[in-house]
């Protein structure tokens, strides 16, 4: 790669040309989902956690004093990268909790291709807030069911059904450990917005 | 709870310096900065320029083109204190940045293309 020597001065547009792109897919969901499993089952990478950190509007910028203060909060967020060609990077990023950080998904989903939201057939009730973020703004999403050890098998019709998802809506099931599952699912996902966008 | 309860070598005990001393208090950046932005360094530092330890961690870090996400999360700092030093370095020369595209309604089919046959070929 043209970056193997630190000493030697790399030139701005050649260096531009050469530089890889980078995508991103939200994996979205409730609590428990396995959002992080999900990420973990085919990243390149231990999915690594950076921390946001929320400082209020009011917090002037040579305020030391405020700035881990009242005013200011942290946010996680766990994310894998997979490499897809010299030229492509695709980053996972699981989003934080659906209670609160609504602002923090505003940025995360700022140039993501879209999401894929994880539903836990056991409390499905808790991929109702990320279906209805996603639907609100326009996002682009599948829904992924899954399927845990023991959980009984479900109608992807009946998922549908119960989460009032539109038509065109691709509802799937997967194994959020298994690689080739996961793998599945993103594949499918982003043939859906191929398909979608050559309509 | 005070400093002197933790061993300084213990990671749950959060960062010993708040995170913004590292910028000098400065806790804006040029708002190009997503996380999935690109970096990587153009030189290495000058003998005659001052940086913080945070900002060679960053070019030693960027030896290869890394996102401002993986740069926070390897040197365990907020996302908010790695976008304030790469403008830092930016303006130096010391980096070169590649933003994503931040296009929403209408994704890029070359790039979707990509996208689904880089996964098939995982």
């Amino acid at each position: 790669m043209a970056y193997a020597h630190s000493d030697r001065p790399v030139r701005g547009t050649s260096a531009v040309a050469t530089m890889p792109m980078a995508v991103k897919i939200l994996i979205a969901g409730g609590f428990g989902a396995g959002k992080t499993t999900m990420v973990a089952s085919v990243s390149e990478i231990e999915p690594l956690r950076t921390e946001e950190l929320i400082t209020a509007e009011s917090v002037g910028v040579d305020d030391l004093s405020g700035v881990e203060g009242k005013n200011t909060t942290t946010v996680a967020l766990d994310f894998g990268r997979i490499t897809l060609t010299d030229n492509l990077i695709l980053y996972l990023f699981g989003t934080p909790g659906q209670d609160r950080f609504w602002f923090v998904w505003d940025e995360l989903a700022t140039g993501a291709l879209g999401a894929v939201v994880l539903a836990d057939t056991r409390r499905l009730d808790d991929s109702f807030p990320s279906v209805d973020y996603f639907e609100k703004r326009g996002i682009p999403f599948v829904v992924a069911v899954n399927c845990f050890d023991g959980a009984k098998q479900y109608d992807p019709a009946d998922i549908r059904i119960a989460l009032d998802l539109d038509d065109d809506v691709l509802v799937l099931l997967c194994d959020a450990r298994d690689r080739a599952s996961t793998k599945e699912i993103l594949i499918s996902f982003v043939e859906d917005l191929i398909r979608k966008a050559q309509r | 709870m005070s400093w002197s309860e933790h061993d300084a070598d213990d990671e749950s005990a959060g960062p010993l310096v708040r995170p913004y001393a590292m910028t000098h208090g400065r806790t804006r950046a040029s708002a190009d900065f997503d996380l999935i932005t690109l970096v990587v360094a153009a030189r290495s530092p000058h003998p005659d320029e001052f940086w913080e330890p945070e900002h060679l961690s960053i070019l030693e870090l960027a030896q290869r083109p890394v996102s401002v996400a993986e740069l926070a999360a390897r040197m365990n700092v907020p996302a908010g204190v790695v976008r304030v030093l790469l403008d830092d370095l930016r303006a130096q020369g010391a980096l070169i940045v590649r933003a994503a595209s931040l296009e929403t309604s209408t994704p890029n089919l070359t790039i979707l293309k990509a996208v689904a046959d880089g996964l098939r070929a995982l």
